[in-house]
């Protein structure tokens, strides 16, 4: 059971400002329902460009409807300029802190509202672009990069836990860990070691492996027309699918076990026990 | 918490009375160690051997075929890695895709566990939970080591054929083990004419305590032990018996013997009011897995477009205890394995509620959980972006 604050549970069981705006300023949504949880925010302003009203609608968890409910009860009253300033941390805190799994519901309301403001505005969003990251929850860059900035994040975990990415496939996590290192290069601050870095955590496995193949195996396969596609990593298993020539070849279980199994333990892990998917 | 309706007996079950009253003696009076010369400590081990007795007749087993564990994931580790040090040669597991964590991840892990490589197969399971016996049957070969299925799942509640399976195995001179930890006590079992080799079971989803397990083992099986230390268990289980829990789950079985009629009939028949009641009141609510080769006390229901930790929340305001199969619920971001493998889509999954439950449950029970579940779905609804009422 999660350890939600009384502010959480009170602003889940009680929503403020459910449902949506008439004829709306600006409107914001995030989300999906195959990522288990999405947000759409609508505001309406008055004449001196204050909002006078913000609803919202949530697909999602406790913590994911208290943060909506608390987003728009922040934003009431305010204008654009100071809203754009709330950060996620700010939600959280107004609901007096969300457990760590939670923080990314915290980062969609800040999303929603960032994305209700750039559609009154008429401008594209600035996380809309740059590049896609996780494909499993569809994050970017310059999503995680600010992530890490804003909330001073140091681990895969850590950016896991406040946007989602690296929380499916996990193929993604050496591109995530590239960005925490660069963007607290940029920020100056101390890097702190990842925590068991000393076991090969499946981040590290992965990397080794797709070393392993684009090196050696995928240009030996090639030569004879074929091709290798990394699936999944579950423990010892590594999952593959063979392409191309390979895919009729009679040989191909060979191929997988003399050849792509034997040179992916010598070079990554003893352990390690190619599949087919 | 003032009222509790407890509807989460696939996760554990309360201690039966009768149960507590057995284990009492053995904490503060007969705390002697069966192991020892005198007779005190062989009051304990009197206990054990009732036990024994109690849980072979459960299962239709002889007492000698019983080797207690401290849970149903020992029981389960032990059985795998038995049969993978008994054939050392051969390099290949049958199991599903649909097992409990204790099974999946100790294949996921087995290479670093024993030190040798083996292949995984992993069978699938159709949309409705239950397996294609054609591709179990090919998937044998003469490398492989041991079968792993679940008899009865955990989430679902689906029933997999074991009598058919374990006999196809042993036609092939396979060895097979079944986590049998949720179907013992819910469905009849006769070890005597199925031919499993091994099989898991766990003291606290039968009403007996917490830190308690079994594991089968037929008579002339290969055993290579889990646990190695003193003589106890006739050296299959080393470690001073947990007595007072032991002698629980003897009396728990005993128990589960004279209640198995009422499972599949009144608790079965309050598990279908509840289930029928809902799907029939809640629009887009949608029952995951076979409807009849299931256990009597499980429903694993969808609700579309809302999201399954935020209705046990509200359930919990109610005093009312059930599971789901969402991802926020589990801490991790994705559904559930079984439901996934059953290819039920993310967006079924992610609002998924499993209710189970048990002979101490009631009628006002579930009247009052039908009174409460309707309003909690169509509240979290009328908030969500997803939802259009009426479609
Ligand atoms: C099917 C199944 N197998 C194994 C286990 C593990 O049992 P234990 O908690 O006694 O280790 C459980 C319980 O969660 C289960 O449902």
């Amino acid at each position: 059971m999660w350890n939600y604050t009384e502010t959480v549970k009170d602003h889940f069981l009680n929503p403020r400002n459910v449902g949506e705006v008439d004829n709306p300023d600006g409107v914001g949504e995030v989300g999906s329902l195959a990522c288990g949880d999405a947000l759409k925010l609508t505001f309406k302003l008055n004449e001196a460009g204050r909002i006078v009203d913000a609803r919202f609608k949530t697909f999602g968890c406790a913590s994911a409807i208290a943060s909506s409910s608390a987003l728009t009860e922040m934003i009431k009253g305010i204008s654009l300029d100071e809203a754009e300033n709330i950060s996620n941390e700010d939600i959280a805190e107004f609901l007096g802190g969300l457990p760590k799994e939670k923080m990314h519901c915290s980062v969609m309301g800040r999303e929603a509202l960032e994305a209700a403001i750039a559609n009154y505005r008429g401008v594209p969003l600035p996380t809309a672009e740059g590049e896609l990251v996780c494909e499993c929850f569809g994050v970017t860059d310059v999503e995680i990069v600010r992530a890490v900035k804003e909330s001073n994040l140091t681990t895969v975990e850590d950016v896991t836990n406040f946007t989602k990415a690296g929380g499916g496939c996990e193929k993604c996590h050496d591109r995530i860990q590239e960005l925490i290192l660069s963007a607290r290069a940029v920020t100056g601050t101390e890097i702190k070691l990842e925590r068991g870095a000393k076991r090969l955590t499946n981040i590290k496995k992965i990397k080794l492996i797709e070393e392993v193949l684009n090196r050696e195996i995928r240009p030996a396969l090639k030569k004879d027309g074929g091709d290798i596609e990394l699936i999944d990593v579950d423990g010892d298993y590594v999952y593959v699918s063979l392409r191309g020539a390979c895919v009729s070849c009679s040989a191909s279980q060979v191929t997988l076990k003399d050849y792509v199994e034997k040179k992916l333990r010598e070079q990554v892990l003893e352990t390690l026990i190619v599949e087919e998917e | 918490m003032d009222k509790v309706i407890y509807l989460d007996n696939n996760a554990t079950t309360m201690v039966a009375p009768e149960v507590v009253e057995v284990m009492l003696p053995y904490f503060a009076e007969l705390y002697g160690n069966p192991s020892s010369m005198h007779s005190f400590g062989g009051q304990g081990g009197k206990g054990v051997a009732a036990a024994r007795e109690q849980v072979a007749s459960l299962l239709g087993a002889e007492p000698d075929e019983i080797v207690f564990t401290s849970c149903g994931t020992e029981s389960d580790s032990t059985a795998i890695l038995s049969a993978l040090y008994s054939f050392p040669e051969k390099h290949h597991i049958v199991t599903t895709r649909v097992e409990h964590p204790a099974v999946k991840n100790l294949c996921a892990n087995i290479v670093s566990m024993t030190g040798h490589f083996h292949r995984i197969t992993k069978l699938p399971v159709r949309p409705d939970g239950t397996i294609d016996l054609s591709l179990y049957k090919e998937s044998l070969t003469d490398d492989t080591a041991i079968v792993s299925v679940i008899w009865a799942n955990n989430e679902t509640g689906v029933i997999f054929p074991v009598v058919e399976m374990a006999e196809i195995a042993r036609s092939r001179g396979i060895l097979f083990h079944t986590d049998g930890v949720q179907a013992v006590g819910k469905i009849p079992i006769d070890l005597s004419r199925t031919p499993v080799d091994f099989l898991s079971l766990s003291g606290h989803k039968l009403h007996a305590s917490k830190g308690v397990g079994v594991l089968y083992v037929r008579r002339g099986t290969p055993f290579v032990p889990f646990m190695v230390g003193g003589h106890q268990e006739k050296g299959r289980r080393g470690g001073t018996e947990n007595v007072a829990s032991i002698v629980g789950l003897g009396k728990a079985c005993e128990v589960a013997a004279q209640n198995l009629d009422a499972e599949n009939s009144r608790v079965k028949e309050l598990r279908d009011k509840l289930e029928k009641g809902i799907l029939k009141i809640v629009p887009k609510s949608i029952l995951n897995g076979h409807e009849t080769e299931r256990l009597p006390n499980t429903s694993n229901i969808s609700f579309e477009y809302v999201e399954g930790e935020a209705i046990l929340l509200h359930l919990n305001q109610y005093g009312i205890c059930a599971s789901s199969g969402s991802a926020c619920s589990s801490g991790s971001l994705e559904p559930s394995h079984v439901l996934r493998a059953m290819g039920i889509p993310f967006t079924a999954a992610h609002g998924s509620i499993r209710f189970s439950l048990s002979v101490f449950n009631t009628e006002d029970e579930i009247d009052f959980v039908l009174e409460k579940v309707p309003p909690i779905i169509e509240n979290l609804r009328a908030m969500s972006p997803f939802w259009k009422s009426g479609g």
